[in-house]
């Protein structure tokens, strides 16, 4: 860190300036230190208030039962009733299922169009990157609609297969359990791995180019290079976005309820989806809704925690 | 010109390229075609552009969702940036021991889930009685540790002498915040700001639970809303959607390296 506010200020005051503001009461130091804290506390007090405030409220109201605005303690009872929740079972392992697919394959896209982008002997780097970037200017409920518009019985893909005669008719890619999940996740891959890609670009734009020229020279190919030098030196980078990625799978929402609205039979559901549906679609039991909520939260933490971990270990 | 050994990677990025752009031709093709034409497949320029803005209008507030979209998210973006930018300046130049305790509390903050504040956070603001208010949307935005970071990380790039040098000339603290770190940091505020007004804008759950009159719906809700009658109108929805694309689109044409510095802000 940088030393000004420890050392700088008391030179100052020291110089002949300390005399002066004593009319106000308050020494230019003081003064100083208390202009700090001043500017932190509207930030501060906004997160702590908006943040901090109703994740405690959320664990206190998991604890309770009722509906409505009459609520009263029930001890666990909430986090027994939610491990018997088959819907909010099933919304867990898609999840996990969106998690362990989708997360992966678009990690590793998003690694190897940054590579092929960071390739300097390559014509129309901007424009590439410009088109893989471009779906993050979609807000995520226009492209959960734009792809099930594209997936629908009647929608652009159905037409294309069959008129390659590939199919016969129009599928219901959204009607099946299966493939209802493979659209989300394709939809999931092709709005981020974009985003994704950038992170991956500002970390080998840190990396010396140099480093790639001296690898050609000795006669590494691409893979190689990949591999030995692109990989290890983006761990960091790797690591954040495996933390953003789950951050944002576990909390996934616009697409389950615009795509396929949870469907077909839940096959689909996501948990802020099911919690959304149990809170404010349903009769309002906000109790219940608070224990499924905050076990969305344990979860991001523990897989934060564990991601940092295994990060560690691997230096 | 084009070396060899590297067309199998053009042959790669141009299919890639395609599969990203080609969802954003097709939702402006569909805008402009009618219903029948859009379900045959068809992927050229329509003639039913203002038929289906004219059906759109007619059945949905687009108007009113524009307006309150604007409206919010131009509100989220100037507050979050004054205050992040502030408590970011704050923690970087004033550092000591208890501020960088509290700037790793703040941090936790990120762990937290949207959906495991929303229930506390909807019946603090229907207490207060501030449902359907533009209060109720933007206080649970305007300060995030993300944005407090990024200002404090971009915050070393600032020179502390100017700091000094403006004390000595007399300047109070506030003023030096205004008046020298604001002019110097414009790119990173420039990136902040498409950033957060891009968040907000397409922001969907939060106001989903906390705008539930019609009157207080954002352009997001209202494309949502728009799926739920009895016969899906492809053209008209798809015209909604690109209403509510458009001013997102521009942001990213127009200032693309803001966007990519607002998303990897926070990690230098």
């Amino acid at each position: 860190m940088r030393g000004l506010p420890g050392s700088s200020p008391n030179i100052i005051c020291e110089g002949g300036f300390e005399v002066e503001p004593k009319k106000k009461g308050m020494t230019l130091v003081a003064k100083q230190k208390a202009a700090g804290w001043t500017f932190l506390i509207p930030a501060s007090a906004m997160i702590a208030i908006m943040s901090f405030f109703p994740m405690v409220k959320a664990f206190i109201l998991s604890l309770q039962t009722g509906k409505g605005a009459n609520m009263h303690f029930a001890g666990f009872s909430n986090y027994v009733r939610m491990f018997q929740d088959k819907v909010f079972l099933r919304s867990v392992g898609n999840t996990f299922i969106y998690l362990a697919i989708q997360v992966p394959i678009m990690l590793v896209l998003a690694i190897l169009l940054a590579q092929l982008l960071n390739n300097r002997d390559l014509k129309l780097r901007g424009f590439f990157r410009t088109c893989v970037f471009l779906p993050c200017a979609t807000s995520l409920v226009s492209y959960a609609l734009i792809f099930r518009f594209l997936f629908a019985q009647d929608g652009f893909v159905n037409n294309v297969l069959v008129g390659l005669g590939i199919l016969d008719q129009g599928y219901n890619f959204l009607g099946n359990a299966v493939s209802a999940k493979i659209v989300i996740i394709i939809a999931l891959v092709w709005r981020w791995t974009g985003y994704n890609m950038v992170f991956y670009l500002a970390g080998l734009q840190n990396i010396e180019y140099s480093v790639y020229e001296a690898a050609k020279i000795d006669g590494a190919n691409g893979w190689k290079t990949f591999w030995s030098i692109t990989v290890p030196l983006l761990k960091p980078t790797i690591i954040m976005t495996f933390i953003m990625s789950i951050n944002g799978t576990l909390q996934l929402f616009d697409e389950s309820v615009n795509l396929t609205n949870g469907g077909p039979a839940n096959a689909t559901i996501t948990m802020s989806h099911h919690i959304y549906n149990s809170v404010f679609l349903r009769s309002p039991n906000f109790g219940y809704g608070s224990t499924m909520s905050f076990f969305v939260f344990v979860l991001v933490a523990i897989l934060a925690f564990i991601n940092m971990k295994v990060g560690d270990t691997r230096d | 010109m084009i070396q060899r050994r590297l067309i199998p990677t053009y042959i790669f990025l141009a299919i890639v390229s395609l599969i990203s752009v080609f969802p954003f031709y097709w939702m402006i093709m569909a805008a402009t075609n009618n219903y029948v034409d859009v379900s045959k497949g068809k992927l050229t320029f329509g003639t039913y552009a203002a038929e289906n803005f004219r059906n759109l209008i007619s059945q949905q507030p687009l108007g009113l969702a524009m307006k309150n979209s604007f409206i919010y998210a131009i509100s989220v973006t100037i507050i979050c940036l004054f205050i992040c930018s502030l408590a970011g300046y704050g923690f970087e130049v004033y550092h000591d021991k208890w501020k960088d305790r509290l700037f790793s509390v703040l941090l936790l903050a990120m762990m937290i889930p949207q959906v495991a504040t929303m229930i506390p956070l909807f019946r603090m603001f229907s207490k207060a009685g501030l449902l359907n208010t533009v209060f109720a949307f933007f206080l649970p935005m305007i300060s995030t540790p993300f944005m407090i970071m990024m200002f404090r990380q971009n915050s070393r790039a600032f020179p502390v002498d100017i700091v000094e040098a403006a004390r000595i000339d007399g300047l109070s603290e506030i003023k030096i915040f205004f008046q020298m770190y604001m002019p110097v940091m414009k790119s990173t505020y420039a990136a902040a700001a498409v950033i957060t007004f891009m968040n907000a804008w397409n922001a969907y759950l939060w106001p989903k639970v906390c705008m539930t009159d019609g009157k207080s719906l954002n352009m997001v809700m209202l494309i949502a809303n728009m799926t739920g009658g009895y016969k899906i109108d492809y053209g008209m929805i798809m015209m909604g959607v690109l209403f509510c694309s458009i001013p997102t689109l521009v942001i990213f044409f127009v200032l693309q390296k803001q966007f990519a510095e607002g998303i990897t802000g926070a990690v230098k």
